[in-house]
């Protein structure tokens, strides 16, 4: 009886392994016979290629494995960014969705349809050469809060220049602490006497008012580098100081962002309409008002139905955010599946390097994703 | 005793079978390509996504340029018609792999010959068809007219995976000038980008700057600067580990470009056959078995002159006819002061 139950699947997993000895050997000997050898000592050797767009401090002086990391974070950046934004849109539109009100709720329904139905490498183009032929060439970019260009070069803003950062950034996150342990205490305080605190008061005091104190004790000092205009020749200028985000940047998150928020919009969509009506009108009966049956009744429930199907599309925004290399975006597919396996011929471990990595980023996300579900999902008791 | 002598015979016989077949196709034999080539009944040929002169399909799919014909060149030696070639178009950064994976055969996708390629990655270059280096193009109403004039910020638009990444940075650096690498995997986008003032200079290989500035919306608004930053052998490539197939490709190159040496074109070659100087009888296949070495017959070196031409007729045709490059430049015979100089072909 055991043995009927375990024989299956010993025999799968002897073919698992069976084939991947299979592959790896075929790999080996074929690399053997065509000179090619296997190793991952090149991460060390000298990268000797410039990349446009860095988070860390970068040049061609340094590894391989620096232009990697250059990579994984100026895709973590996008997807980052890309996440919160497609996050925000698309809980607008899929709320926007059922709204009572026609111009609204038909809006919302023609902008998803149109999105979700053009390939995603189509609309990156789109946005890309659409911004480009539309921008205006560095000397006639109109002054944009009285601070930033937006140029075809890119969007150049005023750089922060900050004298003990240090302490203004040990400070935000002892803020953030305190606002952690504020609300807790805050939350058991309204269960056990029925008191409310002044939640939102209080916890922005603290978010705003310790940072600003180091401005006046703690030495921390804030000033700002503006972008000023430069002739390099006859025709053409740039921007000399201040901060500078690249086009093909701005291009992939608007891209990604619009995208990726249809969806997350009729998961919203889905996830209030498949909360019982019953629920919406009991909680109408007991005299709470649209906004508080809104957040306390129908989103609580709604979000059980909403986060899974979300997570798939945080996993996919990230790994569509592998496209950049169409745009000249320099992320980990263009920096390093790009450029350096080009350079140093290693195919299959840059291959194998990108495609751990990406397999490690969505994992994490799925991971994070799958505690918070957890976390509002219905206790049993 | 009859008994023997006819064991004796068909023992013979076997024997003779059998060297009658080592010795026809020890050639194929010995190379995995040429047998699958000829099995195949086409060229596997790994061409650029599209630049005009040296390898550009047109509307109909028809593929031509200078590393076109010579795919052509090795399709007319080994299966005896220039037209039995499969195309695959490869991005830079594609043609490496697709070549050592075996879904190519030959690369000639303006490729160029670096110590690093040549000895790291299972590739071997059979030689140069093109001489060319890298350089740069400027938009005209800039008003600048040399390299001496970049200043500090300059935005360059290039291809990723290839050597003008690294030049670039090489140059800038010992010029001591900052500037912006806008780096795209195709050349389409690279063109779309910096004409639409994305960059302030474009950099590649000048046959291909000269080549995709016909490209652009308005042509004459763009000039290549006179400087050359690098050396560019440009030239194909093929798998390490098979020696005969290597050879078959460098000799047809070769072959092409010493016809040109000894006038040989086209239109003339089946009237060369009786010429006075054996050189050329032998590069036209009326004196020597130069075939034999490679398990080809003795005409390989004529079809190649009469289907694909000589290395000047494929360069006129492609390049200066097109108006890309008129000048020949380091891309002629060196008996006419260029760089053009094969090992004889005896």
């Amino acid at each position: 009886m055991k043995i009927k139950k375990i024989l299956p699947q010993l025999l799968t997993l002897l073919f698992i392994v069976l084939i991947f000895g299979f592959f790896t050997m075929n790999a080996q000997e074929n690399m053997d016979t065509r000179g090619i050898e296997f190793g991952f000592g090149f991460l060390k050797q000298e990268a000797s290629f410039d990349i446009q767009f860095s988070l860390i401090d970068y040049d061609g002086s340094h590894s391989y494995a620096r232009a990697y990391l250059v990579g994984l974070l100026n895709t973590l950046l996008v997807a980052f960014i890309g996440i919160i934004l497609a996050t925000l849109l698309g809980a607008v539109v899929g709320v926007s969705r059922l709204s009572p009100n026609y111009l609204i709720r038909k809006t919302a329904s023609f902008y998803i349809e149109f999105f979700r139905n053009i390939p995603l490498l189509l609309q990156i183009f789109f946005w890309y050469f659409a911004a480009l032929r539309a921008l205006p060439m560095p000397e006639d970019a109109p002054l944009l809060l009285n601070s930033s260009f937006l140029t075809i070069k890119g969007l150049y803003a005023p750089a922060p220049i900050w004298t003990n950062f240090d302490v203004f950034f040990t400070t935000l996150i002892i803020a953030i602490v305190l606002i952690f342990f504020f609300l807790r205490y805050a939350k058991k305080k309204q269960e056990q006497e029925g008191k409310r605190l002044p939640v939102l008061l209080i916890s922005s005091a603290i978010f705003i008012g310790l940072p600003l104190l180091t401005f006046l004790i703690g030495g921390v000092d804030l000033s700002f580098s503006f972008p000023v205009i430069r002739q390099m020749s006859q025709s053409s200028y740039t921007f000399d100081g201040g901060f500078k985000i690249p086009p093909e940047l701005i291009a992939l998150t608007l891209a990604l962002t619009l995208y990726t928020a249809t969806f997350i919009a009729e998961n919203v969509r889905a996830g209030i309409q498949g909360i019982g009506k019953g629920q919406k009108e009991a909680a109408a009966s007991i005299g709470l008002s649209p906004s508080h049956v809104l957040n306390l009744v129908i989103m609580p429930q709604a979000l059980r139905i909403i986060i899974p199907p979300t997570t798939n599309q945080y996993l996919n925004l990230t790994k569509n955010s592998s496209l950049a290399a169409a745009i000249a975006y320099p992320d980990l597919v263009l920096v390093f599946a790009g450029t350096a396996m080009m350079q140093t011929g290693k195919a299959i471990e840059i291959v194998g390097i990108t495609m751990a990595t990406y397999l490690t980023i969505s994992l994490v996300i799925s991971l994070l994703m799958n505690w918070y579900n957890k976390k509002i999902a219905i206790l049993e008791k | 005793m009859f008994k023997y002598v006819k064991q004796l015979t068909s023992l013979v016989a076997m024997v003779a079978v059998l060297f009658a077949f080592t010795t026809e196709t020890m050639a194929a034999k010995k190379s995995k390509t040429l047998k699958n080539t000829q099995k195949k009944g086409f060229v596997r040929c790994g061409v650029s996504q599209g630049l005009p002169g040296f390898s550009n399909a047109d509307a109909a799919g028809n593929w031509t340029g200078v590393d076109v014909d010579v795919c052509r060149a090795v399709a007319a030696a080994v299966l005896g018609d220039a037209n039995k070639v499969k195309y695959t178009p490869l991005s830079a950064k594609e043609r490496f792999t697709a070549l050592t994976s075996g879904e190519i055969d030959i690369l000639s996708r303006n490729t160029t010959w670096t110590l690093s390629r040549d000895a790291d990655i299972g590739l071997t270059f059979v030689g140069v068809n093109f001489y060319d280096g890298q350089g740069f193009m400027v938009r005209r109403d800039s008003g600048i007219t040399s390299t001496s004039q970049f200043k500090n910020g300059i935005s360059a638009c290039t291809n990723i995976g290839t050597t003008t990444e690294l030049n670039m940075r090489d140059f800038f650096n010992s010029k001591g000038i900052s500037y912006e690498p806008v780096a795209f995997e195709k050349a389409d986008e690279v063109v779309a980008a910096y004409d639409s003032g994305r960059c302030d200079t474009y950099t590649t290989d000048k046959s291909g700057l000269a080549a995709q500035r016909t490209k652009m919306t308005n042509p004459d608004d763009h000039i290549v600067l006179p400087e050359t930053i690098s050396k560019e052998p440009l030239g194909p490539v093929v798998r390490q580990g098979d020696a005969v197939w290597e050879d078959i490709v460098r000799w047809s190159l070769n072959v092409m470009i010493e016809a040109e040496e000894y006038g040989i074109t086209s239109a003339n070659a089946d009237s060369m056959k009786v010429s006075e100087n054996p050189q050329i009888k032998r590069l036209v296949g009326s004196e020597g078995e130069l075939g034999a070495a490679f398990g080809l017959d003795n005409d390989w070196s004529l079809r190649i002159i009469k289907q694909v031409g000589n290395y000047g007729e494929s360069y006129k045709r492609n390049i200066a006819d097109t108006g890309i490059l008129p000048n020949r430049g380091p891309n002629q015979i060196w008996t006419k002061g260029g760089l053009l100089y094969v090992p004889p072909a005896r």
